[in-house]
Formats: structure tokens, C-alpha cells, sequence
């Protein structure tokens, strides 16, 4: 964004490596993850900085644990979230799923975490090409319980570093857990990133305190964070408190880039890598001088429906959900439409990327034939 | 740690004596140690839980150390101890306890971080958490509370059952070629080297309690001068899962569930080697 004078270093980094450095940067003290590919890059360098870290500024007491499981490191960030510790983990799809339960008590608790997901081809093993094939899990909560979390989807290395590094402060703002999403392409890509100077790196006692921490009820009385809550008008009232805290977040918090939309009639919605596959394929057909543009979630949840449906409103003859999956994300874009339009979906599960060729010939054929549903 | 200066008693010289307040308290050996709650538990007769409670929230009392403690509750019958220890609690997820205070003490180095367990919740589901904890050598305190059954959930089978134990889901009684043997997390941890303190005790006598208030002790001292992982095993009665009455529950505990989890100091980093290792004199 801004240049400075002490202008901030660019530096070439590795989509992972971006996350790490973004989170270390935002003052994450607290690292616990499980090894699985394709993200092992990233509690490698968070194993490294943190011990850097604690070299330079014993004071910050950086930790870094590999655990013996995505469970056991989901509940030690439980642990390390309810003593105040800004803390990350991260994994790959089937770790995530085992995640899901730690994810389900902290948002229950009101606890801020933030969790990685660099995603692959599933379900079960799958493989470890780059897919979106998590984006109900991520989207719907993905444990069990009332509960959604903020789920963010960069789409440049970048991105990467500037969604993290902010990922800290939406969950400490709204005590949620927060996701960050991508794959194993945009983990391993390497591109350059600056770090501004809105971003500086935070030392934990500049960091806003938190008033509701646990650390000793010295001078004051004692208290305690549960998940169960017995009586149903209690669970309820909870619940009711849960839920006005997500409207506020959906009110409030949904992201989306829009590319050549203005004067659009026909609007491809694609995110993460597929968002980057689409505007190459958007740019290919405006050359051909088709009206086609890019509607690019940033957030996942909140899902960016308003936007969605002013630019339905504005007469597009047809939306394009393009996914690197069976067709998840095309739901949300339905409800977002509501019917003002067709919309169409495509898809490459599995691990396969599209090209942008491939997906250009897509768009041309619906272009040519847009209330035809594929 | 605690430093008092009351003349106590003629205490063994390396213990801390009680500071003066809990001196004081022993006047009337009912009233309550600051660390509790004034509340009603709502375990059953007879339950050891209750029992357990109480002697930790003395210690933490008299140890001086509630200011700074986190203790992390399971899924189990104790799951409401938040309601009962007036010192800051997290409730973990069932079976992550150890997990859970991990992340507690790593990041707050100089607390105290105790986790209260059940046999399921430790040895079944969270077995995991436990041995990786137990191994890494967390600077953290286990109370385990064995009573050879899944209390809250109704008197299910749990990985201490007896064997011939009848639950309600090992209706004829546990058969080591079905369900495997009961077992022993004391002796399963002793071969870990973070493991600093294992000590195993049977509530089920005034003898059998003052010596479980003792291990409990000794495991938050080891916590304190930061020597690693502590655990204390302690087996305990659930008269209404093992339908017998309280008199009946202590015996059973005497005859039968201490012939398998046989009391004793199963490791102590402080001690010297030939003191160790299962047997205990009384
Ligand atoms: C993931 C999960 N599975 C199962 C349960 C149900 N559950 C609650 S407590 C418990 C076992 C309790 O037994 P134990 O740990 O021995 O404690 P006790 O009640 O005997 O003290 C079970 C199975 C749960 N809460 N969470
Ligand atoms: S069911 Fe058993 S363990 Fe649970 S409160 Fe009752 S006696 Fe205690
Ligand atoms: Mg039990």
C-alpha cells in the first residue's frame, strides 16, 4: 500500500512461510501442530522462528510444540487461548477434521485461535494436490454445535501474509476461531511480500489485554470457562449471545474483490486458487470482447451475499461458480442470487487445477447459452 | 512454594509446614479451605470424588498456591468441579486434559496447572494426551481418579474394569480375551523419563485418605520446583455404579481393586532408586 521512507523490505517468500512470518508478526506465541502435506513447511519455520524469537526476547516465551496428534494440538491452543496467547496450528484436510472438535469447544467458549488449512484432493487420505474440497467443513462450522467461524481465503502469497497477520485481530476482536484457507499450490508458491508498516511486529505487552484471560485469580475472584451448559434455557441463552455475535460478524465483516464487474453480464465467483485460474480466464474472454467479470470472496463466512446480489440486481444474465471441488461453494452463490439468475457451477475435484484455457472455453459456451443450467 | 514459619509440628524437615491460617483451620477440621466454593456437590453418597476435592483445595490452600493455579476439569462426573474449586478453571474436552494444560503451562510457566481425571477420560480417550504429556515431561499435576467405571454416563465398562467386573456394557462380567485387562497407568508411565512423580493410593480408609492427601502433596511440590510431569493415581469408591453401599464400595476398593492397582510410590525423581517401585508397607 503506502510507501515510507524506511521503506519495508520486500521479501520472496513461500505461501507457508508468508503465514508464518505474518503470524509471528501479529504476535503468535503459541504454535502446536501436527505434521501432514501439504503444509509441513509451516510448523517448520514456526518451529524455527519461535525458537529465533526466544533467543532474542526470552520475555515473549515463544512456544512451539509438535504434538502427537491434530486433536491434542487443537486442545493445547484451548489452553494456550484461555490464558490470553494470541496461538496458531495449522494442517491439512484430514487433520483439520480431527481439529474439529477443539474448533467446536473454543467457539462455544468464546475462545480466538487461529487455524490453518491448507487444503487436498478427499475425502479420507485423498491426496495431496491442491483442491477446495473443504469449503462446507469450513464454512458450516465444520464441528458439531451452533457455531460458524470466520473463515478467510487469500489468493496471493501476499494475501497470505496480510490475512493472517489480521486473522489475530479478528479473533481476539470477536473471540472466534478464525480460518485461514488454501492449498498446496498457494502454500508452496513463492511471491514477493512486503510487510507495511501497518503491519509491525507485536510484542506480547503491546498487544490490547484481555480482560477475561485465566492466569491465577490473584486480587480477584476466581473463575472458570466451561462448555456444558445443562439447563436448556441456559444453553439457549448461549446460544441466543453465540448468535447475535455471528450477525454482527456477517454484518459486518464479509470481503470480496471484484474484478470488471461494472459493466458485466456475465460474472464468474471464484475463490483462492480458482480465483486466480478465473481472472486469467476473465481477462482471456474480455480480450475476445466478452462482458465477463470476477467476483472473488475474501471471507468464506461471512459469505460476501450482498454483493452478490447487487450485482444480480444489476441485470447479469448468469453467474459461474467455479471451484476446485464437486460444487460447495455454488450453494452460497445460489443463495446469495436467489433466483435472479441462473447459476451455473464448474468444477475440478480431486486434486486436478484447470486451466485457464479450460475454463475460458467454460464461460464461452455459457456466455453463448446463459439460461441453459449445465 | 509456601513459606511458613509457624512451628508446626515436628513435621519432616524438608516439608513445608502449613502457614498459619490452615493451622489455625485444623481447629475445626470441617470448615472449609478458602479454595472451595461454598456449594452443594452434587455427587452421589459415598462418592470419592467429593472426598478428593477437598484434599486437593487443601493443598492448594496450604501450599499457598491458589492464587496462581489453573485446573482443568474433565468430561466425567467431575465436570461441574468448577462449581467447587474456588481457584480458575478451564473444562477440557473428554479425554484432553493433559492437552489442555499443556497449553496452559507452556505458556504461563509459573503457574499451577493441575488436570482432575477419570479412568475414561485419562486411560481410554485420552490415553494419547496422557502418554505424550507424561513424556514431554510437563511441568503439570494429574489427579486420576480411578473408580474402575464410567460414573457419569451410567456404570459403562471402563479401560481399569476389573476383571469379572459386571458393568452395564460387560454384563458378564470384564474377560481379559473380549475386553482386555484393567489397565494400569502408573506402571504404564513409570518408564517414561518426564515423568517425574507417579504415586498410587486407595481411598478407602482415614489412613488411606491422609496418604492421598500426601501424594497430592508431594505431586504439586514436584510441580513446583519444576521437575516434570506428576500424577497421582488414586483408587476411588462410585457405590452407586458398583451397587453396594459406602462400607461395602471401601471394601471392595481393600479386596479386590487394590490387588490390581497395587498402592505405592511408583516413581520419584526425588527419591533415591531403591525406594521405588510398587509394594507399599502400609
Ligand atoms: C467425545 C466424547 N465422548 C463421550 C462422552 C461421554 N462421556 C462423558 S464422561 C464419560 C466417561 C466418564 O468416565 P470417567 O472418565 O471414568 O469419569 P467418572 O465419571 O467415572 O469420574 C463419557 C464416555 C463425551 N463427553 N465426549
Ligand atoms: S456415579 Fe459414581 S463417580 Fe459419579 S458421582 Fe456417583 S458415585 Fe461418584
Ligand atoms: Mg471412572
Amino acid at each position: 500500500m503506502t510507501k515510507s521512507k524506511d521503506k519495508p523490505r520486500k521479501q520472496l517468500l513461500r505461501g507457508t512461510e508468508a503465514v508464518g512470518e505474518a503470524a509471528i508478526r501479529a504476535g503468535c506465541r503459541f504454535y502446536a501442530g501436527y505434521p501432514i502435506t501439504p503444509q509441513n513447511e509451516l510448523p517448520e519455520y514456526m518451529s524455527r522462528r519461535m525458537g529465533e524469537l526466544r533467543a532474542e526476547h526470552p520475555e515473549e516465551n515463544p512456544v512451539f510444540i509438535q504434538s502427537e496428534s491434530e486433536l491434542s494440538a487443537i486442545n493445547m491452543l484451548l489452553g494456550a487461548s484461555v490464558t490470553g496467547a494470541r496461538c496458531m496450528t495449522s494442517s491439512s484436510s484430514p487433520g483439520i477434521s480431527l481439529k474439529q472438535e477443539g474448533i467446536s469447544f473454543m467457539a462455544g467458549m468464546e475462545l480466538p485461535a487461529v487455524v490453518v488449512n491448507i487444503m487436498r484432493g478427499g475425502p479420507g487420505l485423498g491426496n495431496i494436490a491442491p483442491s477446495q474440497s473443504d469449503y462446507y467443513q469450513a464454512t458450516r462450522g465444520g464441528g458439531h454445535g451452533d457455531y460458524r467461524t470466520i473463515v478467510l481465503a487469500p489468493a496471493t502469497v501476499q494475501e497470505m501474509a496480510d490475512l493472517t497477520y489480521e486473522a489475530f485481530d479478528l479473533a481476539d476482536k470477536y473471540r472466534n476461531p478464525v480460518l485461514v484457507v488454501g492449498d498446496g499450490m498457494m502454500g508452496q508458491m513463492m511471491e514477493p511480500v512486503i510487510f507495511r508498516e501497518d503491519q509491525p511486529m507485536r510484542l506480547v505487552a503491546k498487544l490490547p489485554p484481555k480482560p477475561w484471560a485465566l492466569r491465577g485469580a490473584k486480587g480477584r475472584p476466581s473463575r472458570f470457562f466451561r462448555s456444558l451448559i445443562l439447563p436448556p434455557h441456559e444453553m439457549e441463552e448461549h446460544n441466543w449471545r453465540l448468535y447475535r455475535k455471528l450477525q454482527k460478524i456477517e454484518r459486518k465483516e464479509p470481503r470480496a474483490e471484484l474484478v470488471s464487474v461494472d459493466d458485466a453480464d456475465f460474472v464468474v465467483v471464484a475463490f483462492g486458487t480458482a480465483a486466480r485460474i478465473a481472472r486469467s480466464a476473465v481477462k482471456r474472454c474480455r480480450d475476445k470482447g466478452l462482458k465477463v467479470g470476477l467476483i472473488r470472496p475474501i471471507t468464506l463466512w461471512p459469505y460476501p451475499s450482498q454483493v452478490i446480489r447487487e450485482t444480480a440486481d444489476r441485470g447479469v444474465q448468469a453467474f459461474l461458480s467455479f471451484e476446485m471441488n464437486m460444487g460447495q461453494m455454488v450453494d452460497d452463490v445460489r443463495l446469495a442470487v436467489e433466483g435472479r439468475a441462473p447459476v451455473h457451477f464448474f468444477g475440478r475435484p480431486g486434486g486436478v487445477v484447470p486451466t485457464p484455457v479450460e475454463l475460458a472455453g467454460v464461460i464461452r459456451r455459457i456466455y453463448n447459452n446463459p439460461a441453459k443450467t449445465m | 512454594m509456601a513459606k511458613a514459619t509457624t512451628s508446626a509440628k515436628a513435621a519432616p524437615a524438608k516439608k513445608a509446614p502449613a502457614p498459619k491460617a490452615a493451622a489455625k483451620k485444623r481447629e475445626f477440621p470441617a470448615a472449609r479451605p478458602s479454595t472451595m466454593k461454598k456449594a452443594v456437590m452434587h455427587y452421589c453418597p459415598g462418592c470419592g470424588h467429593s472426598v478428593i476435592h477437598r484434599l486437593v483445595a487443601e493443598v492448594l490452600q496450604e501450599k499457598g498456591l491458589a492464587e496462581k493455579t489453573i485446573g482443568v476439569p474433565p468430561a466425567g462426573c467431575a465436570v461441574l468441579a468448577y462449581f467447587y474449586f474456588d481457584v480458575d478453571m478451564v473444562e477440557a474436552a473428554h479425554g484432553r486434559a493433559c492437552a489442555t494444560a499443556t497449553g496452559i503451562k507452556r505458556v504461563l510457566p509459573n503457574a499451577t496447572v493441575f488436570s482432575y481425571q477419570g479412568d475414561g477420560d485419562l486411560a481410554a480417550i485420552g490415553t494419547a494426551e496422557l502418554v505424550h504429556s507424561a513424556n514431554r515431561g510437563e511441568k503439570i499435576t494429574v489427579i486420576f481418579v480411578n473408580n474402575a467405571v464410567y460414573g457419569m454416563t451410567g456404570g459403562q465398562m471402563a479401560p481399569t474394569t476389573m476383571l469379572g467386573q459386571k458393568t452395564t456394557t460387560s454384563p458378564f462380567g470384564r474377560r481379559a480375551e473380549f475386553e482386555g485387562h484393567p489397565v494400569r497407568v502408573c506402571e504404564l508411565l513409570s518408564g517414561l523419563d518426564g515423568v517425574a512423580y507417579l504415586e498410587r493410593t486407595k481411598l478407602n480408609s482415614p489412613a488411606g485418605i491422609k496418604k492421598t492427601k500426601k501424594a497430592i502433596a508431594k505431586a504439586f511440590d514436584i510441580q513446583e520446583q519444576g521437575l516434570g510431569f506428576s500424577l497421582v493415581e488414586i483408587l476411588s469408591a462410585c457405590p452407586t455404579n458398583w451397587k453396594m453401599n459406602p462400607v461395602q464400595s471401601w471394601e471392595w476398593i481393600e479386596n479386590v481393586m487394590s490387588k490390581t492397582f497395587v498402592p505405592g510410590v511408583y516413581k520419584d525423581v526425588t527419591a533415591r532408586k531403591d525406594e521405588e517401585g510398587g509394594e507399599d508397607a502400609d
